[in-house]
Protein backbone atom coordinates (compact mmCIF):
# COMPACT_ATOMS: atom_id res chain seq x y z
CA UNK A 1 0.00 0.00 0.00
CA UNK A 2 0.96 3.13 -0.04
CA UNK A 3 2.84 5.43 2.46
CA UNK A 4 0.76 8.47 4.26
CA UNK A 5 -3.14 9.38 4.07
CA UNK A 6 -5.08 9.65 1.26
CA UNK A 7 -8.77 10.73 2.09
CA UNK A 8 -11.29 7.76 0.36
CA UNK A 9 -12.65 10.83 -2.29
CA UNK A 10 -8.63 11.45 -3.03
CA UNK A 11 -7.81 7.58 -4.02
CA UNK A 12 -11.03 6.85 -6.01
CA UNK A 13 -10.06 9.87 -7.87
CA UNK A 14 -6.64 9.33 -8.41
CA UNK A 15 -8.04 5.70 -9.52
CA UNK A 16 -10.62 6.98 -12.15
CA UNK A 17 -8.10 9.14 -13.99
CA UNK A 18 -5.48 6.76 -14.21
CA UNK A 19 -7.95 4.58 -15.57
CA UNK A 20 -9.44 7.27 -17.62
CA UNK A 21 -5.88 8.18 -19.00
CA UNK A 22 -5.16 4.41 -19.96
CA UNK A 23 -8.70 4.20 -21.86
CA UNK A 24 -8.67 6.90 -23.81
CA UNK A 25 -5.36 5.69 -25.38
CA UNK A 26 -7.07 2.70 -27.50
CA UNK A 27 -9.20 3.21 -30.34
CA UNK A 28 -12.92 2.73 -30.41
CA UNK A 29 -15.58 -0.18 -30.55
CA UNK A 30 -19.09 0.48 -31.38
CA UNK A 31 -21.93 -1.92 -30.72
CA UNK A 32 -24.70 -0.66 -32.80
CA UNK A 33 -28.24 -2.72 -33.22
CA UNK A 34 -29.62 -3.25 -37.06
CA UNK A 35 -32.85 -5.39 -37.98
CA UNK A 36 -31.75 -8.66 -37.49
CA UNK A 37 -29.39 -8.28 -34.61
CA UNK A 38 -26.49 -6.77 -32.93
CA UNK A 39 -23.27 -5.75 -35.06
CA UNK A 40 -19.96 -5.30 -33.75
CA UNK A 41 -17.06 -3.04 -34.86
CA UNK A 42 -14.06 -2.46 -33.81
CA UNK A 43 -11.16 -0.84 -35.19
CA UNK A 44 -8.09 -3.06 -34.59
CA UNK A 45 -4.99 -4.05 -36.82
CA UNK A 46 -4.64 -7.60 -35.07
CA UNK A 47 -6.10 -9.83 -36.80
CA UNK A 48 -5.47 -12.49 -34.03
CA UNK A 49 -6.12 -10.56 -30.56
CA UNK A 50 -10.04 -9.94 -30.82
CA UNK A 51 -11.67 -7.35 -29.13
CA UNK A 52 -14.87 -8.93 -29.88
CA UNK A 53 -15.74 -12.25 -28.74
CA UNK A 54 -18.53 -14.55 -28.54
CA UNK A 55 -19.54 -15.98 -25.16
CA UNK A 56 -22.47 -17.86 -25.51
CA UNK A 57 -25.77 -18.90 -28.23
CA UNK A 58 -26.63 -15.39 -27.84
CA UNK A 59 -24.44 -12.94 -25.88
CA UNK A 60 -21.16 -11.38 -27.02
CA UNK A 61 -18.71 -9.18 -25.50
CA UNK A 62 -16.80 -6.62 -26.68
CA UNK A 63 -13.78 -4.75 -24.55
CA UNK A 64 -10.95 -2.17 -25.28
CA UNK A 65 -8.13 -0.96 -22.92
CA UNK A 66 -5.73 -3.48 -21.71
CA UNK A 67 -5.64 -6.65 -23.42
CA UNK A 68 -4.36 -8.95 -20.65
CA UNK A 69 -6.90 -8.00 -18.67
CA UNK A 70 -9.79 -7.74 -20.85
CA UNK A 71 -8.85 -10.68 -21.92
CA UNK A 72 -8.99 -12.30 -18.55
CA UNK A 73 -12.56 -11.34 -18.28
CA UNK A 74 -13.63 -12.61 -21.61
CA UNK A 75 -12.37 -16.08 -20.59
CA UNK A 76 -14.04 -15.67 -16.83
CA UNK A 77 -17.22 -14.61 -19.07
CA UNK A 78 -17.03 -17.98 -21.09
CA UNK A 79 -16.40 -20.18 -18.23
CA UNK A 80 -19.08 -18.41 -15.98
CA UNK A 81 -21.75 -18.65 -18.92
CA UNK A 82 -20.77 -22.40 -19.60
CA UNK A 83 -21.09 -23.56 -16.47
CA UNK A 84 -24.27 -22.23 -16.55
CA UNK A 85 -25.62 -23.47 -19.34
CA UNK A 86 -24.25 -26.77 -18.45
CA UNK A 87 -25.65 -27.30 -15.01
CA UNK A 88 -29.06 -25.12 -15.74
CA UNK A 89 -30.03 -25.23 -19.79
CA UNK A 90 -28.93 -23.32 -22.49
CA UNK A 91 -32.38 -20.77 -22.31
CA UNK A 92 -31.24 -19.96 -18.72
CA UNK A 93 -27.77 -18.26 -19.99
CA UNK A 94 -28.55 -14.13 -20.10
CA UNK A 95 -26.99 -11.41 -20.51
CA UNK A 96 -27.97 -9.55 -17.29
CA UNK A 97 -25.98 -12.50 -15.10
CA UNK A 98 -23.08 -11.82 -17.11
CA UNK A 99 -23.26 -8.16 -16.57
CA UNK A 100 -23.80 -8.39 -13.21
CA UNK A 101 -20.63 -10.95 -12.41
CA UNK A 102 -18.29 -8.43 -14.21
CA UNK A 103 -19.93 -5.18 -12.45
CA UNK A 104 -19.13 -6.88 -9.60
CA UNK A 105 -15.77 -8.10 -10.42
CA UNK A 106 -14.56 -4.50 -11.82
CA UNK A 107 -16.39 -2.96 -8.75
CA UNK A 108 -14.14 -5.04 -6.30
CA UNK A 109 -11.12 -4.80 -8.22
CA UNK A 110 -11.62 -0.79 -8.58
CA UNK A 111 -11.58 -0.85 -4.64
CA UNK A 112 -9.49 -3.39 -3.41
CA UNK A 113 -6.58 -3.33 -5.66
CA UNK A 114 -4.15 -0.19 -6.20
CA UNK A 115 -4.23 -0.71 -9.68
CA UNK A 116 -8.04 -0.23 -11.22
CA UNK A 117 -8.28 -2.26 -14.37
CA UNK A 118 -8.57 -0.14 -17.65
CA UNK A 119 -10.90 -1.44 -19.34
CA UNK A 120 -14.38 -0.45 -20.62
CA UNK A 121 -16.71 -3.71 -21.78
CA UNK A 122 -20.13 -4.02 -23.43
CA UNK A 123 -21.99 -7.16 -23.62
CA UNK A 124 -25.03 -7.42 -25.71
CA UNK A 125 -27.44 -10.17 -26.09
CA UNK A 126 -29.99 -10.55 -29.17
CA UNK A 127 -33.16 -11.13 -28.23
CA UNK A 128 -36.46 -12.76 -30.73
CA UNK A 129 -36.70 -9.84 -31.78
CA UNK A 130 -35.81 -5.77 -31.69
CA UNK A 131 -37.44 -4.77 -29.02
CA UNK A 132 -35.55 -7.41 -26.58
CA UNK A 133 -32.16 -6.83 -27.54
CA UNK A 134 -30.07 -5.99 -24.52
CA UNK A 135 -26.42 -3.78 -24.66
CA UNK A 136 -24.82 -3.15 -21.48
CA UNK A 137 -21.81 -0.97 -20.84
CA UNK A 138 -19.57 -1.81 -18.12
CA UNK A 139 -16.53 0.57 -16.87
CA UNK A 140 -13.77 0.17 -14.97
CA UNK A 141 -14.92 0.94 -11.66
CA UNK A 142 -17.92 -1.42 -12.04
CA UNK A 143 -20.53 1.04 -13.25
CA UNK A 144 -23.36 -0.55 -15.51
CA UNK A 145 -26.00 1.09 -17.58
CA UNK A 146 -28.48 0.04 -20.17
CA UNK A 147 -28.09 0.96 -23.42
CA UNK A 148 -30.74 1.25 -26.28
CA UNK A 149 -29.73 1.12 -29.80
CA UNK A 150 -26.05 1.58 -30.19
CA UNK A 151 -23.15 2.21 -27.69
CA UNK A 152 -19.59 3.21 -28.54
CA UNK A 153 -16.23 2.41 -26.00
CA UNK A 154 -12.93 3.42 -25.74
CA UNK A 155 -10.44 6.34 -26.66
CA UNK A 156 -12.77 8.87 -28.67
CA UNK A 157 -16.15 7.24 -27.69
CA UNK A 158 -17.85 11.06 -27.18
CA UNK A 159 -16.95 11.92 -30.67
CA UNK A 160 -18.10 8.25 -31.70
CA UNK A 161 -21.40 8.24 -29.79
CA UNK A 162 -22.17 12.20 -31.41
CA UNK A 163 -21.72 10.64 -34.43
CA UNK A 164 -23.96 7.19 -34.14
CA UNK A 165 -26.64 9.44 -32.39
CA UNK A 166 -27.05 11.28 -35.73
CA UNK A 167 -26.87 8.70 -37.87
CA UNK A 168 -28.54 5.84 -35.89
CA UNK A 169 -31.53 4.49 -37.75
CA UNK A 170 -33.93 1.77 -35.48
CA UNK A 171 -34.80 -1.18 -37.74
CA UNK A 172 -31.65 -0.57 -40.37
CA UNK A 173 -30.27 -2.97 -42.54
CA UNK A 174 -26.61 -4.48 -41.68
CA UNK A 175 -25.09 -2.77 -44.51
CA UNK A 176 -26.44 0.52 -43.34
CA UNK A 177 -25.81 -0.14 -39.80
CA UNK A 178 -21.77 -0.88 -40.65
CA UNK A 179 -22.02 2.20 -42.77
CA UNK A 180 -23.21 4.35 -39.80
CA UNK A 181 -20.50 1.96 -37.69
CA UNK A 182 -17.47 2.96 -39.91
CA UNK A 183 -18.12 6.41 -40.53
CA UNK A 184 -17.93 7.35 -36.09
CA UNK A 185 -14.76 4.86 -36.16
CA UNK A 186 -13.27 7.25 -38.90
CA UNK A 187 -14.53 10.56 -37.19
CA UNK A 188 -12.86 9.83 -34.06
CA UNK A 189 -9.19 10.52 -34.05
CA UNK A 190 -6.50 8.05 -32.14
CA UNK A 191 -4.04 9.93 -29.96
CA UNK A 192 -1.00 10.50 -32.06
CA UNK A 193 -2.24 10.76 -35.66
CA UNK A 194 -2.57 13.70 -37.17
CA UNK A 195 -6.31 15.60 -36.33
CA UNK A 196 -6.53 16.56 -39.87
CA UNK A 197 -5.87 13.44 -41.96
CA UNK A 198 -8.09 11.36 -43.36
CA UNK A 199 -8.50 7.91 -42.28
CA UNK A 200 -9.41 5.25 -44.53
CA UNK A 201 -10.95 2.04 -42.65
CA UNK A 202 -11.02 -1.04 -44.09
CA UNK A 203 -11.41 -4.73 -43.78
CA UNK A 204 -7.68 -5.25 -42.83
CA UNK A 205 -7.41 -2.88 -39.97
CA UNK A 206 -11.17 -3.23 -38.59
CA UNK A 207 -12.60 -6.55 -37.00
CA UNK A 208 -16.35 -7.03 -37.37
CA UNK A 209 -18.74 -9.65 -35.86
CA UNK A 210 -22.41 -9.97 -36.04
CA UNK A 211 -24.82 -11.67 -32.96
CA UNK A 212 -28.45 -12.32 -36.03
CA UNK A 213 -31.09 -13.85 -34.64
CA UNK A 214 -31.71 -15.49 -37.47
CA UNK A 215 -28.85 -17.93 -36.92
CA UNK A 216 -29.43 -21.33 -35.40
CA UNK A 217 -28.35 -21.81 -32.02
CA UNK A 218 -24.94 -20.22 -31.82
CA UNK A 219 -25.60 -16.79 -33.49
CA UNK A 220 -22.43 -15.20 -32.95
CA UNK A 221 -20.89 -14.97 -35.76
CA UNK A 222 -17.39 -13.14 -37.29
CA UNK A 223 -17.29 -11.10 -40.74
CA UNK A 224 -13.51 -11.34 -42.17
CA UNK A 225 -11.67 -11.36 -45.22
CA UNK A 226 -13.50 -11.10 -48.59
CA UNK A 227 -16.37 -10.97 -47.08
CA UNK A 228 -15.96 -8.26 -44.98
CA UNK A 229 -14.30 -6.04 -48.39
CA UNK A 230 -17.31 -7.44 -50.25
CA UNK A 231 -19.78 -5.53 -47.21
CA UNK A 232 -17.77 -2.55 -46.83
CA UNK A 233 -17.66 -1.99 -50.58
CA UNK A 234 -21.54 -2.41 -50.67
CA UNK A 235 -21.98 -0.06 -47.40
CA UNK A 236 -19.72 2.36 -49.80
CA UNK A 237 -21.64 2.32 -52.40
CA UNK A 238 -25.20 2.51 -51.83
CA UNK B 1 -6.45 -15.49 -11.33
CA UNK B 2 -4.16 -17.85 -13.25
CA UNK B 3 -4.05 -18.18 -16.88
CA UNK B 4 -6.17 -21.53 -16.42
CA UNK B 5 -7.26 -23.70 -19.06
CA UNK B 6 -9.34 -24.02 -22.24
CA UNK B 7 -10.82 -27.17 -21.24
CA UNK B 8 -14.10 -27.02 -19.62
CA UNK B 9 -13.58 -30.14 -17.76
CA UNK B 10 -10.63 -29.43 -16.29
CA UNK B 11 -12.46 -25.91 -15.22
CA UNK B 12 -15.32 -27.38 -13.86
CA UNK B 13 -13.44 -30.34 -11.82
CA UNK B 14 -11.88 -27.13 -9.88
CA UNK B 15 -14.60 -25.36 -9.40
CA UNK B 16 -17.58 -27.17 -9.51
CA UNK B 17 -16.74 -30.89 -9.31
CA UNK B 18 -19.89 -32.32 -8.52
CA UNK B 19 -21.18 -31.41 -11.65
CA UNK B 20 -19.17 -33.97 -13.37
CA UNK B 21 -20.36 -36.84 -14.36
CA UNK B 22 -19.22 -39.57 -11.93
CA UNK B 23 -19.27 -37.48 -9.20
CA UNK B 24 -21.71 -39.52 -6.37
CA UNK B 25 -18.59 -41.57 -5.73
CA UNK B 26 -18.94 -45.59 -4.65
CA UNK B 27 -22.20 -46.62 -4.92
CA UNK B 28 -23.70 -48.12 -1.91
CA UNK B 29 -24.66 -51.52 -3.60
CA UNK B 30 -25.26 -53.38 -6.58
CA UNK B 31 -26.74 -50.91 -9.82
CA UNK B 32 -30.47 -51.76 -10.14
CA UNK B 33 -31.57 -52.14 -13.84
CA UNK B 34 -31.45 -48.61 -15.04
CA UNK B 35 -32.12 -47.52 -18.77
CA UNK B 36 -29.38 -49.06 -21.53
CA UNK B 37 -29.23 -47.58 -25.18
CA UNK B 38 -28.06 -49.79 -27.85
CA UNK B 39 -26.54 -50.14 -31.06
CA UNK B 40 -25.22 -47.65 -33.09
CA UNK B 41 -23.73 -47.92 -36.59
CA UNK B 42 -20.37 -45.68 -38.48
CA UNK B 43 -19.84 -45.96 -41.71
CA UNK B 44 -17.29 -43.79 -43.78
CA UNK B 45 -17.07 -42.83 -47.40
CA UNK B 46 -14.70 -40.81 -49.71
CA UNK B 47 -15.06 -37.03 -48.15
CA UNK B 48 -17.00 -38.22 -45.19
CA UNK B 49 -18.85 -40.45 -42.54
CA UNK B 50 -22.73 -41.23 -41.65
CA UNK B 51 -23.08 -41.93 -37.73
CA UNK B 52 -26.37 -44.06 -37.13
CA UNK B 53 -28.60 -44.81 -34.55
CA UNK B 54 -31.91 -46.82 -33.53
CA UNK B 55 -33.91 -45.71 -31.26
CA UNK B 56 -34.60 -48.29 -28.60
CA UNK B 57 -33.58 -48.08 -24.51
CA UNK B 58 -34.42 -51.00 -23.13
CA UNK B 59 -34.57 -51.88 -18.62
CA UNK B 60 -34.11 -55.42 -18.36
CA UNK B 61 -36.58 -57.31 -20.43
CA UNK B 62 -38.66 -53.92 -20.75
CA UNK B 63 -38.28 -50.94 -23.66
CA UNK B 64 -37.75 -48.05 -21.45
CA UNK B 65 -38.05 -45.80 -24.14
CA UNK B 66 -38.94 -46.20 -28.29
CA UNK B 67 -37.73 -42.35 -29.57
CA UNK B 68 -34.14 -42.03 -27.37
CA UNK B 69 -31.58 -40.22 -29.48
CA UNK B 70 -28.00 -41.58 -28.93
CA UNK B 71 -26.19 -40.18 -32.49
CA UNK B 72 -25.58 -36.27 -31.49
CA UNK B 73 -24.05 -33.33 -32.72
CA UNK B 74 -20.50 -33.11 -31.06
CA UNK B 75 -19.53 -29.60 -33.01
CA UNK B 76 -19.59 -28.59 -36.67
CA UNK B 77 -17.27 -31.18 -38.11
CA UNK B 78 -17.95 -34.20 -36.19
CA UNK B 79 -20.84 -36.42 -33.91
CA UNK B 80 -21.08 -38.55 -31.06
CA UNK B 81 -22.90 -41.69 -30.25
CA UNK B 82 -23.38 -44.02 -27.37
CA UNK B 83 -23.87 -47.53 -25.84
CA UNK B 84 -24.72 -48.48 -22.34
CA UNK B 85 -26.10 -46.83 -19.71
CA UNK B 86 -28.04 -43.83 -20.92
CA UNK B 87 -28.04 -41.45 -17.89
CA UNK B 88 -24.30 -41.86 -17.85
CA UNK B 89 -23.94 -41.58 -21.28
CA UNK B 90 -26.58 -38.49 -21.92
CA UNK B 91 -24.42 -36.72 -19.50
CA UNK B 92 -20.98 -37.91 -21.24
CA UNK B 93 -22.02 -36.37 -24.24
CA UNK B 94 -23.60 -33.30 -23.41
CA UNK B 95 -20.42 -32.48 -20.99
CA UNK B 96 -18.07 -33.08 -24.30
CA UNK B 97 -20.33 -30.53 -26.62
CA UNK B 98 -19.72 -28.53 -24.02
CA UNK B 99 -15.83 -29.50 -23.88
CA UNK B 100 -15.74 -28.66 -27.65
CA UNK B 101 -17.79 -25.43 -28.05
CA UNK B 102 -15.75 -24.07 -24.84
CA UNK B 103 -12.08 -24.64 -26.18
CA UNK B 104 -13.10 -23.39 -29.28
CA UNK B 105 -15.00 -19.88 -28.02
CA UNK B 106 -11.36 -19.32 -25.51
CA UNK B 107 -8.99 -20.27 -28.13
CA UNK B 108 -10.47 -19.08 -30.92
CA UNK B 109 -9.63 -21.85 -33.19
CA UNK B 110 -10.91 -25.71 -33.02
CA UNK B 111 -9.17 -28.67 -31.86
CA UNK B 112 -7.77 -31.07 -34.42
CA UNK B 113 -10.48 -34.51 -34.86
CA UNK B 114 -7.48 -36.40 -32.92
CA UNK B 115 -7.59 -34.31 -29.85
CA UNK B 116 -11.27 -33.99 -30.00
CA UNK B 117 -11.04 -38.04 -29.71
CA UNK B 118 -8.55 -37.66 -26.65
CA UNK B 119 -9.98 -35.30 -25.21
CA UNK B 120 -12.96 -38.08 -25.13
CA UNK B 121 -11.21 -40.97 -24.27
CA UNK B 122 -10.14 -38.59 -21.20
CA UNK B 123 -14.32 -38.25 -20.08
CA UNK B 124 -14.57 -41.78 -20.86
CA UNK B 125 -11.60 -43.19 -18.20
CA UNK B 126 -13.01 -41.05 -16.02
CA UNK B 127 -16.18 -43.16 -16.06
CA UNK B 128 -14.34 -46.67 -15.34
CA UNK B 129 -14.78 -46.06 -11.42
CA UNK B 130 -19.01 -46.13 -12.36
CA UNK B 131 -18.33 -48.95 -15.05
CA UNK B 132 -17.23 -51.04 -12.64
CA UNK B 133 -19.92 -50.62 -10.77
CA UNK B 134 -22.66 -51.96 -13.62
CA UNK B 135 -23.23 -48.34 -14.85
CA UNK B 136 -20.79 -48.41 -18.53
CA UNK B 137 -20.93 -46.38 -21.09
CA UNK B 138 -18.70 -46.23 -24.50
CA UNK B 139 -19.28 -43.79 -27.14
CA UNK B 140 -18.58 -44.01 -30.71
CA UNK B 141 -16.87 -40.70 -32.36
CA UNK B 142 -16.67 -39.60 -35.78
CA UNK B 143 -16.00 -37.11 -37.83
CA UNK B 144 -14.65 -34.97 -40.96
CA UNK B 145 -10.65 -34.43 -41.05
CA UNK B 146 -9.78 -31.10 -42.89
CA UNK B 147 -6.37 -32.21 -42.63
CA UNK B 148 -6.48 -35.60 -44.13
CA UNK B 149 -10.01 -34.51 -45.86
CA UNK B 150 -11.88 -37.55 -45.00
CA UNK B 151 -14.14 -38.98 -42.34
CA UNK B 152 -12.60 -41.25 -39.63
CA UNK B 153 -14.13 -43.58 -36.89
CA UNK B 154 -12.82 -43.40 -33.04
CA UNK B 155 -14.05 -46.55 -30.76
CA UNK B 156 -13.91 -46.53 -27.43
CA UNK B 157 -13.63 -49.53 -24.37
CA UNK B 158 -14.53 -48.50 -20.47
CA UNK B 159 -11.02 -48.44 -20.01
CA UNK B 160 -10.59 -45.70 -22.15
CA UNK B 161 -8.84 -47.55 -24.59
CA UNK B 162 -9.45 -45.39 -28.05
CA UNK B 163 -8.56 -47.45 -31.62
CA UNK B 164 -9.18 -45.79 -34.88
CA UNK B 165 -11.77 -47.89 -37.55
CA UNK B 166 -10.81 -47.64 -41.21
CA UNK B 167 -13.97 -48.45 -42.63
CA UNK B 168 -16.84 -48.93 -40.69
CA UNK B 169 -17.70 -49.57 -37.06
CA UNK B 170 -20.55 -50.48 -34.30
CA UNK B 171 -21.08 -50.47 -30.72
CA UNK B 172 -23.41 -52.14 -28.60
CA UNK B 173 -25.76 -55.14 -28.10
CA UNK B 174 -26.74 -55.32 -31.54
CA UNK B 175 -22.95 -54.22 -32.82
CA UNK B 176 -22.42 -57.96 -33.49
CA UNK B 177 -25.18 -58.52 -36.13
CA UNK B 178 -24.43 -54.94 -37.49
CA UNK B 179 -21.11 -55.43 -38.66
CA UNK B 180 -21.66 -58.64 -40.04
CA UNK B 181 -24.11 -56.53 -42.37
CA UNK B 182 -21.87 -53.61 -42.90
CA UNK B 183 -18.79 -56.29 -43.66
CA UNK B 184 -20.52 -58.03 -46.86
CA UNK B 185 -22.39 -53.98 -47.86
CA UNK B 186 -19.19 -52.00 -47.39
CA UNK B 187 -17.27 -50.29 -50.39
CA UNK B 188 -14.67 -47.77 -50.24
CA UNK B 189 -16.26 -46.01 -53.32
CA UNK B 190 -19.86 -45.34 -51.19
CA UNK B 191 -21.87 -42.04 -52.07
CA UNK B 192 -23.26 -40.50 -49.14
CA UNK B 193 -26.37 -41.95 -50.11
CA UNK B 194 -25.07 -45.32 -50.39
CA UNK B 195 -23.60 -45.16 -47.07
CA UNK B 196 -26.65 -44.26 -45.41
CA UNK B 197 -28.49 -46.60 -46.86
CA UNK B 198 -26.26 -49.43 -45.55
CA UNK B 199 -25.86 -47.49 -42.42
CA UNK B 200 -29.64 -48.00 -42.15
CA UNK B 201 -29.66 -51.81 -43.15
CA UNK B 202 -27.16 -52.68 -40.72
CA UNK B 203 -29.14 -51.18 -38.14
CA UNK B 204 -32.35 -53.18 -39.11
CA UNK B 205 -30.17 -56.61 -39.41
CA UNK B 206 -29.49 -55.47 -35.71
CA UNK B 207 -32.87 -55.49 -34.90
CA UNK B 208 -33.54 -58.47 -36.31
CA UNK B 209 -31.50 -60.50 -33.81
CA UNK B 210 -30.85 -58.30 -31.35
CA UNK B 211 -34.09 -58.24 -28.91
CA UNK B 212 -32.49 -54.60 -27.64
CA UNK B 213 -31.87 -52.80 -30.84
CA UNK B 214 -35.32 -51.26 -31.93
CA UNK B 215 -36.06 -51.62 -36.16
CA UNK B 216 -37.99 -48.69 -37.94
CA UNK B 217 -41.55 -48.03 -36.34
CA UNK B 218 -43.91 -47.14 -39.17
CA UNK B 219 -46.90 -47.25 -37.04
CA UNK B 220 -45.25 -44.11 -34.83
CA UNK B 221 -42.80 -42.71 -37.81
CA UNK B 222 -39.67 -43.16 -35.66
CA UNK B 223 -37.08 -43.99 -37.85
CA UNK B 224 -33.24 -44.03 -36.86
CA UNK B 225 -31.43 -40.92 -36.27
CA UNK B 226 -28.76 -40.21 -39.02
CA UNK B 227 -25.78 -37.82 -39.51
CA UNK B 228 -23.77 -37.18 -41.89
CA UNK B 229 -20.48 -35.11 -41.31
CA UNK B 230 -18.47 -33.69 -44.74
CA UNK B 231 -16.49 -31.08 -45.24
CA UNK B 232 -19.71 -28.62 -45.16
CA UNK B 233 -20.07 -29.79 -41.82
CA UNK B 234 -22.39 -31.86 -39.57
CA UNK B 235 -25.99 -32.75 -40.75
CA UNK B 236 -28.91 -34.28 -39.51
CA UNK B 237 -30.91 -36.45 -42.12
CA UNK B 238 -34.65 -35.19 -41.52
CA UNK B 239 -37.68 -37.96 -41.19
CA UNK B 240 -38.67 -37.66 -44.04
CA UNK B 241 -35.89 -38.28 -46.10
CA UNK B 242 -34.78 -41.36 -43.40
CA UNK B 243 -38.80 -42.53 -44.43
CA UNK B 244 -37.69 -43.44 -47.96
CA UNK B 245 -34.51 -45.53 -47.35
CA UNK B 246 -36.48 -47.54 -44.70
CA UNK B 247 -39.53 -48.16 -46.95
CA UNK B 248 -37.33 -49.05 -49.86
CA UNK B 249 -35.64 -51.48 -47.62
CA UNK B 250 -38.25 -53.04 -46.30
CA UNK B 251 -39.80 -53.54 -50.14
CA UNK B 252 -36.28 -55.15 -50.78
CA UNK B 253 -36.49 -57.75 -48.11
CA UNK B 254 -40.16 -58.36 -48.99
CA UNK B 255 -38.90 -59.39 -52.41
CA UNK B 256 -35.84 -60.85 -51.87
CA UNK B 257 -35.36 -62.33 -48.04
CA UNK B 258 -31.77 -62.99 -48.14
CA UNK B 259 -31.41 -59.42 -48.88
Amino acid sequence: MPFGYASPEQQVRDKSEYARKGIARGRSVVVITYADGILFVAENPSATLHKISEIYDRIAFAAVGKYNEFENLRTAGIRLMDSRGYMYDRRDVTSRALANAYAQTLGAIFTESVKPYEVEIVVAEVGRSSEDDQIYKLTFDGSIADERGFVAIGGASDQVTTSLKEHHRDGQSLADALRVAVRALTVSVPPGLPQNGERVLTAANLEVGMLDRTRARRQFKRIAGSTLADLLAQTSAS
Amino acid sequence: MTPGTSSFADFLSQSAPHLLPGAAGALPGPVAEVAHGTTIVAVTFPGGVIMAGDRRATQGHMIAQRDVEKVHHADDFSCVGYAGTAGVGAELIRLFQVELEHYEKIEGATLSLDAKANRLAAMVKGNLPMALQGLAVVPLFAGYDPDTETGRIFSYDIAAAKSEERAYESIGSGSVFAKGSLKKRFRTDLSQDDAARIAIESLYDAADDDTATGGPDPIRRLYPIVAAVTADGYRRYADDEVEPVVSALIADRTTSAGG
